[in-house]
C-alpha cells in the first residue's frame, strides 16, 4: 500500500478507533473497579453532610457550635403498607400530616422516581432514637444525621445570623454550589463567612439489589467521599461582654458598640431589640414572628440606622476647629443660655460663662460650638462658604463618617454628611449661610451616622488621631483577614490636637457632681473613663440619649458608644449603660457603689416611649 | 430516471452507495432503541408514545427519512456548488441572529424556538461550511500553499467557529478543528498538524507537569527536527542528547544543592551561597541556553539557505511563549466550567460529586456492562437515572451498559466503516468538489465520534456534543442526515455516468 495522504488519514482513523476500543476494553473487561455484582445491583448515594465550622469568640469560647439532629427521609418507591398510627405516635405527628405527605409524593412520583425525599426536618435525637427502635416496621423510611446550630451564650443573635435551607432562588444565584436540601448562612457572620464555614459534602455509595434492598457498601467504600468539615472562625466578639451588653440594652431600643481601639476589633455589637439565639436555632418557626415584630429585631441598628449624633459630634467640630486654627485651648466664649444670632437663638443649659475649650467639652456648651462652626464656615481662607463647607465635609469624612467604614460586617450602611452641593439643592446657591446650618455644630440637622461610626470616633480619639477599620473576624488557623484591617487610618486633624479633646472628655466624667461636668454618672473609681454625652433632639418624641467613652485615659482598652432611642439626656441612660459595659470589661464586675445604677438600667423599660408603626 | 440534461444515467440500485445508507439506517435504529432504553423507566408508555423521547425521536427519524429522500431524488445535486455561497452567508446570518433572537438553553444562546420545535443553526452550519469549503477549494488554480488561498480557507472555517464560540457553545466549535484533516488531504503541510499537536501537548504538559518539562520537551523535539532535516542526526546524538539528559536532572540537582546550601547556612561563612540555588530556576537556565544558541543556528541556516531551520526556530520561540501564556489562557480565557472539566480530565483535581460526577457515573455505567452487557432494557445505572443527559450527549452509556464491550465496539466499528467508506468514495470521485465535501463530512463525523465517546469513557473533557445519528434530538439528526445524504447524492451523480 502506498503511503499517500489518503492512507495516512485512514491509518489515523483506525488508530483513533483503536484508542477508543482499547479504553473500552480496559474499563469494561480488564478493570473491575467499575463492575457491579452479577445481580445487577445499582448504587445508592447517601449524602454525608459536613459539620459546619464553629464560631468562636475572642477568648476561645464557642459562640456557635453544632449539635446533631436527624432528618427523616422517605423513599416512596420502597414504602410498603405500614401502621400510620404507630408512626405518628413515635414521631409525634398527626395522621393527616402523613396522609398529605404520601399524597404529595404520589402526585410527584415521576419527578421523585427512585430518590429519597425529606419528610421531617431536624428531629431531636430523643425522637429519632424512638423511631430507630421500630424503624424495621417502616420500610422506606430512614433517618439521616445532620448537624444543626447550637448557641451556648445568648450573645450576638443579629451578629451571628442564621442558617437555613437554601431555596430555589439561592441555588440559582450560586450555580453549581448548592442542591436543594443544603443549608447555608443567610445573614450576619454565617452569611459573610459561608465559604469558610460550610465545608464540603461527601457521600457513601451503597448497593441496592434487584429487590430494592440496600445490601452492602460499593467496593467497601473505596469510591466514597468523606465530608470535609467547615473551617472554624474566630470573631473579635467577647461573648460575656456581648451578653452583658444585651442585658443592659434589654427593653430599650438602640444600640451599644464597643471597640478595642488598639486593633479596631469589635468587642460588642448590640442592636436592641435583637434576635434571640433561641430563635436563631429554629429560624423557620420564628421567622414570621421576628419579621412582623413592630420593633424590627432584624434591623441591625448598630450598622444600619442613621441617627443624629447630637453633642457627641462637638468633639469632631472642636478638633476641626483646632486644626483650622479658629479656636485654641485658651479661647474663651461667653454663653448666655445659648447662642444668639439675629432674632434667633440656639439654646443651651445653665453653666458658668465664659468657658475655655476643655470646659466646653466638659459642660457640653452649645454656644461655644456655634462660634467654632461659624468661624469655620466664614473662614476668609476659603473663597466662599461652599468651599468652606466642602472642606468641613472632607474633615468629617476623614473620621469615617458619611460613608461605609468598610467593616467585614455585611449590610453596613454609610449614614450622611452634607456638603455645599446638598445645601445648594435645598436652599439654592447663595441662599444659605453659616447660621442656616448652625445646628451642624452640635450634631443636629442633616447629619446621620450609625452607632458604629460613633464607636469608631471614640476609638479614634482614644488612639489620639487614628483608627483601625472596625472588624469582627480575627485571624485564625484557616482564616486570614484583609490586610486593610491592620492599617492605621489617620484623620485630617493633626494628632497633637487630640490630647486637648481627651482632657475635656476626662473632665466631663471625673469632675464630680456640681462641677458642671455632664457625665459624672459614668465615673468609675480607678478606671479614668473619658466620655462625652449627647442628647439628640427628636421632633417625634423623647430625645435620644447618646454617650461615647473610652478607658483608661492612657493606653485605652475599650471604646464604647451607646445610643438609646427616646432615652432623654445622654447622662440618663446612655452614659450609665456605656460606663457599666466599660467597667464590666475592665474590672470583670460591677463595684458595690454602682450596683444601684446597674439595677436601674437592667430593669429600665423604655419600649413604651418608642413609637412604632 | 432522467436528469435535467436528458441523458439517461445508470439505475438507482447501482448508483447509490447503499452501504452508506444501510449504515445510516442501522445507526439511527440503534439510537432509537437506546433512547427508549434510557428513558423507559422514567417516562411511561411504549416506544411509540409521542409524549416520551423515544416517541419524539421516531417522528424525527421519519422526517429525517423524508429529508434523505428529498436530497436524493428531488434536489438536483449540481446546484450545490453554485448555491454554496448564498447558503453559507445565510447560515452565518442565522448564527448571528440566534445570539439575539434565540432562547437560552443551559447558559448558551444557540437555539431558535418556533413553538414546540427547537432548532440549532450550528447543526446546519457544518453543512454550509463544508459546501463552501468544497466550492472554494475545487476552483481551478486553487493552491492551499498560496498564502491568499490559505487565508480564505481559514476564514471560511474560522468565521462560523468564532460565532459559535460567541454563543458559548465551545464544544460545537471544536468540531471545526477537524477540517484540518481535510486540509491535510488537500495538500496542507503536515507540519501544521504537527505544530498544533505539539501546542496541545505543551499545554497539557505545562498544566500537569511543569513549564520546565514542557520547555525541555519542546527544545528536544525542535532540535531533533532541525538536526534530522539538515542531516546532522549524529550531532544531535552527540551534543543534544547528553544536554537534554543533563537538563532532565537539573531540577533535582538544584534542589539537592539548595538543600546542601541550606544545611550549610548554619555554618555562617557559607551564607552567601544560598541565594544562588534558590533564586535561579532551572527553567531560566534552559531558556537562557536555548536563546543563546539560537543566533548561531540561525546564522548557520542562513549560510546554508535553510528555510526550514528558521521556521523551526520561530516555532520554538512561539512554543515557549505558549508555555508562559498557558497560565493566562487557562485561568482567564477559559470559562469556569470548561476549566473544571479539563482539570478533572487531567487528574489535577478530583471532583467525583461535581464535574467529575458525570464522567465517573458514565464510566461506571459503561464499565459495568462487561463483555456482553446486561441485556437490552436491563441496564441499571442508566435506567435509574444516575447518568445525566443520558439520551442526548451520554447515550453511549446505555450502549456500553446494556450491550457491553461487544456492542460498543460494534458501534465504533460501524462508524469507522462509515467514515472509511466516505473517504473511499470521495477519493474515487472525479470532481474535486465531491471529494472535498466528502472529506468534510468524514471529518465532522469523526470529530463528533471521537469527542463524544472519548468523553463518556474519560478520554476527553466533558464537551456537550451529540453522537451523530444516535443521540436524541431532531436538530442534530436532521443536520447529520442532510450532511451525509448530500454527499451520497453528489457521489451518485458521478456514478451515473462512470
Amino acid at each position: 500500500m502506498k503511503l499517500n495522504r489518503e492512507n495516512k488519514l485512514l491509518i489515523g482513523l483506525c488508530t483513533a478507533a483503536a484508542i477508543l476500543i482499547a479504553k473500552l476494553f480496559s474499563i469494561q473487561i480488564l478493570d473491575d473497579k467499575y463492575k457491579l455484582s452479577a445481580e445487577n445491583n445499582t448504587m445508592v448515594y447517601s449524602t454525608i453532610y459536613p459539620t459546619r465550622g464553629v464560631i468562636h469568640d475572642r477568648n476561645g469560647n464557642i459562640l456557635v457550635g453544632n449539635k446533631v439532629a436527624y432528618d427523616l427521609l422517605v423513599t416512596p418507591k420502597e414504602v410498603e403498607a405500614f401502621d400510620t398510627l404507630a408512626l405518628c405516635k413515635v414521631l409525634d405527628i398527626t395522621p393527616e400530616f402523613v396522609k398529605d405527605k404520601m399524597k404529595e409524593y404520589y402526585n410527584n412520583r415521576r419527578r421523585i422516581g427512585y430518590q429519597s425525599v425529606v419528610m421531617i426536618k431536624q428531629l431531636p435525637p430523643e425522637t429519632y432514637m424512638k423511631f430507630a427502635e421500630v424503624a424495621y416496621k417502616f420500610p422506606g423510611f430512614r433517618g439521616q444525621a445532620r448537624s444543626t446550630r447550637e448557641y451556648p451564650y445568648n450573645a450576638g443573635g443579629n451578629l451571628l445570623g442564621y442558617v437555613s435551607e437554601v431555596n430555589a432562588k439561592y441555588i440559582e444565584n450560586h450555580p453549581g454550589e448548592y442542591k436543594s436540601g443544603d443549608y447555608a448562612g443567610m445573614t450576619g457572620i454565617e452569611a459573610a463567612r459561608e465559604k469558610e464555614l460550610r465545608g464540603e459534602k461527601g457521600y457513601n455509595i451503597w448497593l441496592r439489589n434487584s429487590r430494592n434492598k440496600i445490601e452492602s457498601r460499593y467496593r467497601d467504600g473505596e469510591m466514597d467521599k468523606e465530608a470535609i468539615p467547615g473551617n472554624d472562625i474566630t470573631t473579635t466578639i467577647d461573648a460575656k461582654l456581648q451578653n452583658y451588653g444585651q442585658m443592659l440594652m434589654n427593653n430599650k431600643v438602640g444600640s451599644l458598640v464597643a471597640i478595642e481601639p488598639s486593633t479596631g476589633e469589635i468587642l460588642t455589637l448590640v442592636s436592641s431589640p435583637g434576635i434571640d439565639v433561641d430563635q436563631l436555632a429554629n429560624i423557620g418557626q420564628h421567622y414570621k414572628e421576628i419579621s412582623t415584630d413592630p420593633y424590627k429585631p432584624m434591623f441591625n441598628r448598630a450598622v444600619q440606622a442613621s441617627y443624629p449624633p447630637g453633642s457627641v459630634f462637638k468633639l469632631v467640630n472642636g478638633l476641626i476647629g483646632l486644626e483650622e486654627g479658629v479656636v485654641s485651648t485658651n479661647t474663651l466664649y461667653p454663653c448666655s443660655m445659648g447662642y444668639h444670632f439675629g432674632k434667633n437663638k440656639l439654646g443651651c443649659h445653665a453653666h458658668k460663662s465664659p468657658i475655655n475649650f476643655e470646659e466646653s467639652i466638659m459642660m457640653s456648651c452649645n454656644a461655644y460650638y456655634c462660634y467654632i462652626l461659624r468661624d469655620l464656615l466664614e473662614n476668609k481662607k476659603y473663597g466662599s462658604i461652599d468651599e468652606a463647607m466642602d472642606k468641613w465635609n472632607e474633615y468629617v469624612k476623614s473620621f469615617g463618617f458619611g460613608q461605609k467604614l468598610g467593616s467585614d460586617f455585611p449590610s453596613e450602611l454609610g449614614g450622611f454628611i452634607p456638603d455645599s452641593k446638598y445645601y445648594n439643592r435645598v436652599y439654592r446657591k447663595g441662599g444659605w449661610k453659616a447660621t442656616t446650618v448652625i445646628s451642624l455644630s452640635i450634631g443636629q440637622g442633616e447629619i446621620g451616622c450609625t452607632p458604629l461610626h460613633l464607636a469608631n470616633l471614640c476609638a479614634t480619639i482614644a488612639n489620639r488621631g487614628f483608627y483601625y477599620t472596625p472588624h469582627i473576624i480575627k485571624d485564625s488557623e484557616h482564616v486570614t483577614i484583609d490586610p486593610k484591617y491592620k492599617e492605621k487610618n489617620y484623620t485630617m486633624v493633626d494628632t497633637t490636637h487630640f490630647p486637648k479633646v481627651v482632657g475635656g472628655m476626662y473632665r466631663a466624667v471625673n469632675s464630680g457632681y456640681g462641677s458642671g461636668g455632664t457625665a459624672s454618672v459614668a465615673a468609675v473609681k480607678g478606671l479614668d473613663i473619658c466620655g462625652k454625652t449627647g442628647t439628640a433632639q427628636n421632633p417625634h418624641g423623647h430625645d435620644h440619649s447618646v454617650f461615647i467613652c473610652f478607658a483608661p485615659r492612657d493606653n485605652p482598652k475599650i471604646a464604647v458608644a451607646a445610643y438609646v432611642e427616646n432615652g432623654g439626656f445622654g447622662a440618663t441612660w446612655a452614659a450609665p449603660i456605656a460606663s457599666l459595659l466599660t467597667e464590666m470589661y475592665l474590672n470583670g464586675e460591677i463595684s458595690d457603689e454602682r450596683r444601684y445604677l446597674e439595677e436601674r438600667i437592667l430593669n429600665g423599660n423604655l419600649l413604651d416611649r418608642v413609637k412604632v408603626k | 430516471m432522467r436528469d435535467a440534461g436528458g441523458h439517461r444515467g445508470r439505475g438507482l440500485a447501482k448508483t447509490i452507495d447503499w452501504s452508506l445508507v444501510i449504515c445510516w439506517l442501522v445507526l439511527i435504529l440503534i439510537g432509537w432503541a437506546n433512547i427508549y432504553a434510557s428513558v423507559h423507566a422514567t417516562e411511561e408508555g411504549s416506544i411509540f408514545d409521542f409524549a416520551s423521547r423515544s416517541g419524539k425521536q421516531f417522528v424525527w427519524m421519519i422526517s429525517a427519512l423524508g429529508i434523505a429522500g428529498l436530497i436524493l431524488f428531488v434536489i438536483p445535486p449540481r446546484i450545490y456548488e453554485g448555491a454554496s455561497l448564498p447558503i453559507y452567508l445565510f447560515v452565518i446570518g442565522l448564527l448571528v441572529a440566534v445570539i439575539f433572537l434565540g432562547i437560552e438553553v443551559k447558559g448558551s444562546r444557540s437555539w431558535f424556538a418556533f413553538g414546540p420545535i427547537r432548532f440549532q443553526p450550528a447543526e446546519i452550519s457544518k453543512i454550509s461550511t463544508s459546501l463552501m469549503l468544497a466550492a472554494v477549494m475545487s476552483q481551478l488554480g486553487y493552491r492551499i500553499g498560496r498564502m491568499k488561498d490559505f487565508l480564505i480557507t481559514a476564514l471560511i472555517i474560522l468565521l462560523p467557529m468564532l460565532i459559535i464560540v460567541g454563543q458559548s457553545e465551545t464544544g460545537s466549535a471544536l468540531v471545526y478543528v477537524g477540517f484540518i484533516f481535510m486540509l491535510y488531504r488537500e495538500g496542507l503541510s503536515g507540519w501544521l498538524i504537527f505544530i498544533i499537536g505539539m501546542a496541545i501537548l505543551l499545554f497539557i504538559l505545562t498544566l500537569t507537569a511543569s513549564p520546565f518539562t514542557a520547555c525541555l520537551v519542546l527544545v528536544s523535539v525542535a532540535s531533533l527536527c532541525i538536526c534530522l532535516y539538515s542531516g546532522r542526526f549524529k550531532w544531535w546524538l552527540i551534543i543534544c542528547v547528553p544536554l537534554i539528559v543533563l537538563f532532565a536532572f537539573l531540577p533535582d540537582i538544584f534542589s539537592s544543592l539548595a538543600g546542601v546550601a541550606e544545611s550549610a547556612v548554619e555554618g555562617e561563612e557559607l551564607m552567601v551561597r544560598r541565594p544562588i540555588f534558590t533564586k535561579i530556576k532551572p527553567l531560566y537556565v534552559l531558556l537562557g541556553l536555548t536563546l543563546l544558541s539560537m543566533p548561531f543556528i540561525a546564522f548557520q541556516a542562513f549560510r546554508e539557505r535553510n528555510m526550514f531551520t528558521h521556521l523551526a526556530l520561530i516555532s520554538t520561540i512561539a512554543g515557549i511563549a505558549l508555555v508562559f501564556s498557558v497560565d493566562f489562557l487557562f485561568n482567564d480565557v477559559l470559562q469556569d466550567h470548561q476549566r473544571k472539566r479539563i482539570e478533572v480530565l487531567l487528574g489535577m483535581k478530583e471532583d467525583p460529586s461535581g464535574v467529575g460526577y458525570n464522567v465517573n457515573q458514565s464510566m461506571i455505567a459503561i464499565g459495568s456492562g462487561g463483555l456482553t452487557g446486561k441485556g437490552y432494557l436491563h441496564g441499571t445505572q442508566t435506567t435509574y437515572g444516575f447518568v445525566p443527559e443520558q439520551s442526548t450527549d451520554f447515550i453511549f452509556c446505555t450502549v456500553g451498559e446494556e450491550w457491553g464491550f461487544i456492542g460498543s465496539a460494534f458501534v465504533i466499528l460501524l462508524y469507522v466503516f462509515l467514515i472509511w467508506r466516505i473517504i473511499k468514495d470521495a477519493e474515487r470521485s472525479r470532481e474535486a468538489f465531491t471529494r472535498i465535501y466528502g472529506y468534510c463530512v468524514a471529518c465532522c463525523i469523526f470529530m463528533h465520534l471521537f469527542i463524544n465517546i472519548g468523553m463518556t469513557i474519560g478520554l476527553m473533557p466533558v464537551i456537550g456534543i451529540p453522537l451523530p445519528f444516535v443521540s436524541y434530538g431532531g436538530s442534530s439528526l436532521w443536520g447529520f442526515t442532510a450532511l451525509l445524504f448530500i454527499f451520497i447524492a453528489l457521489d451518485r451523480n458521478e456514478r451515473k455516468y462512470f
